[in-house]
């Protein structure tokens, strides 16, 4: 299982890239192997607003539909549409393959670093 | 790949003759303005069609089918007999009441057994499965409260160990989800449940025993916090199968409930059954029950009622089957099956409970393992091991279900699998195993025997194809 030291997670297997007031935010490594093949992805649009530790999108795999958590609070600024025709990139790589693009004013606290993150996955 | 008897048809090969026609003739084309596109084929084209297709499945008839939450029993073949008695099958709905007693007599025994078993008061039998039942019980909730004044009651409460379906019914009915966390158990966070209910709470959906096979013991705790609020309690049926005769939704505090006799009820299950989800509730809610012109109950209102949600009685046949299983145990048996149920599963789980590498606990009639202890170190997933299931003649449990429990492997032997059985299942798992220790491709391969092997889950959920052409 792969858990990038750049990244922030959630203990729900969202990551967040923070760069200024800008955030990517996708699912973790761990979560694409939980789910198994990712078969649809239901997405936000632009200018939608998101709050942190809610549900932004839903998520459905051969197993299971689940919801994906928000680890910031803000506008999104940018929906990645490629995952809309195939959200199996979500399994081929998922930090590249991020989700949105959140403008944000505020973090989850429920935010951990990668060193905490891989802890709570073993 | 098997072709279909639409495929298979050809023009003017039905040979069979109709009987003398005694009704006004009509003509059923020009009433639609087009012929109606059935297959015409001979009748040994089309037992060998059916006779092909049946080779081709796995029912409980050919070997185990420990199909977790979903309760595959052995189904007698003494119902088939009296469903199929002619005073049930040559009755047409529409007849007047006092020609079809013989009928209404079983809706009134079914309908009280139901209640006994449930502790509830009311029975509709018009819903047509699990899934449509639960759809059918949220609408009656949605018009009680709406009757009461409560319109902004808005919001259904699930564990997140529920079943899929009580979220989507909840969500198709129109309410507003709100999950909240389970402890490992399966149990419900009690803390999270008083925070999450309110004056918006309309209901709360549970299934007792839990998904994880554990009775949850803070159940009248739990009705009490909902109905504090003003909320309902609705039960989930599908593990009935666990306390028939031993505990009653009705007392636990539920208002309103679903029952599967396709479950628990020993009528056909899955491949089409036809299923049939009774619900049953509390006086207050009788009202609002589907309305049926003929009366073998006393309380609906046509007025307050949400009117039908299928023609007449439901799956009636069915009814007749559930009601033959239930006057041939009688009180004691029905009990007694149940408890069988529970000892079986406990028998399973305490002899292949170390193969998971997990510790026996006490469960009731269903268990949950997760394959991931053994399994990760082999490369070997709960799907795998289905899968070399399959080729021992075994139907797999349910897998990756609920989703609290990594790799899940979800048991339910019930009450109809003789000690035997149970044995060489667990035979048959320990072998399964140690081939994953020894030859883990072996299983990453299987089945082997199967007529179909691995499916394309992601091409299959895709592309989806639901007619022939």
């Amino acid at each position: 299982m792969k858990v990038l030291e750049k990244l922030q997670y959630l203990p729900s297997h969202e990551w967040v890239l923070v760069e200024g007031n800008k955030a990517k935010v996708g699912i973790s490594d761990y979560a694409q192997h939980a789910l198994g093949d990712v078969v649809y992805i239901s997405l936000p649009e632009v200018g939608d607003e998101v709050t942190a530790d809610e549900s932004f999108a839903d998520v459905e795999s051969v197993k299971a539909a689940s919801e994906v958590f928000s680890p910031v609070s803000g506008t999104v600024t940018a929906v990645n549409d490629a995952l809309d025709s195939d959200a199996g990139l979500l399994n081929q790589d998922p930090y590249e393959n991020w989700i949105i693009e959140v403008e944000f004013t505020a973090l989850s606290e429920n935010l951990v670093d990668a060193a905490e993150y891989t802890k709570l996955c073993n | 790949m098997i072709d279909l008897l639409f495929e298979l048809s050809k023009k003017g090969s039905n040979k069979f003759s109709m009987p003398e026609l005694d009704v006004p003739e009509v003509s059923v084309s020009a009433k639609r303005g087009t012929e109606l596109d059935l297959p015409e084929l001979p009748e040994v084209e089309v037992m060998r069609h059916y006779t092909a297709l049946a080779r081709r499945v796995h029912g409980v008839e050919d070997g185990p089918y420990p199909l977790g939450s979903c309760t595959m029993k052995y189904n007698p073949k003494v119902n088939e007999m009296t469903a199929s008695l002619e005073g049930f099958t040559g009755i047409h709905p529409l007849q007047p009441a006092d020609t079809v007693k013989g009928c209404t007599e079983v809706l009134k025994l079914t309908h009280s057994a139901l209640c006994a078993v449930l502790g509830m008061d009311a029975v509709s039998f018009q819903p047509a499965a699990g899934a449509h039942g639960e759809m059918t019980s949220l609408l009656v909730m949605h018009k009680y409260l709406q009757s009461i004044g409560q319109t902004q009651r808005t919001k259904i409460i699930v564990p997140d160990s529920s079943h899929g379906t009580n979220p989507a019914s909840a969500v198709a009915a129109g309410f507003e989800v709100v999950t909240i966390p389970s402890y490992p158990n399966g149990m419900v966070d009690m803390d999270a449940l008083k925070a999450a209910v309110g004056d918006d709470t309309a209901a709360m959906m549970l299934t007792n025993p839990n998904t994880l096979g554990i009775f949850d013991k803070q159940i009248a705790e739990m009705s009490k916090v909902v109905h504090a609020s003003g909320g309902l309690m609705y039960y989930d049926g599908a593990n009935l199968n666990a306390i028939m005769g031993w505990a009653r939704p009705g007392d636990m505090g539920f208002d309103i409930v679903h029952v599967n006799l396709h479950k628990t009820f020993s009528t056909p299950h899955g491949g089409g059954g036809p299923g049939s989800g009774p619900i049953a509730c509390k006086k207050f809610l009788q009202a609002y029950l589907p309305y049926t012109e003929l009366d073998y109950r006393q309380g609906v209102d046509a007025e307050k009622s949400i009117g039908k949600v299928k023609a007449f009685h439901g799956n009636f046949a069915v009814i007749v089957k559930a009601l033959t299983y239930i006057l041939a145990l009688g009180a004691e048996g029905l009990k007694d099956a149940s408890g069988k149920a529970v000892l079986n599963a406990n028998y399973l789980f305490r002899q292949i409970a170390s193969l998971y590498g997990e510790e026996y606990r006490h469960c009731m009639h269903e268990f949950v393992v997760s394959a991931s202890k053994a399994g990760d170190e082999y490369g070997v997933h709960a799907l795998d091991i289905a899968k070399a299931m399959l080729d021992e003649g075994i139907h797999p449990p349910t897998i990756y279900f609920p989703l609290i429990v990594k790799e899940a492997m979800m048991f339910e032997p019930t009450e109809t699998e003789s000690k035997e059985s149970i044995d060489s299942l667990a035979e048959t798992m320990a072998k399964i195993f140690s081939v994953a220790a020894s030859d883990p491709d072996a299983l990453h391969a299987a089945p082997l025997n199967a007529y179909i092997g691995r499916p394309d889950e992601v091409k299959a959920a895709k592309e989806m194809k639901v007619r022939y052409n």
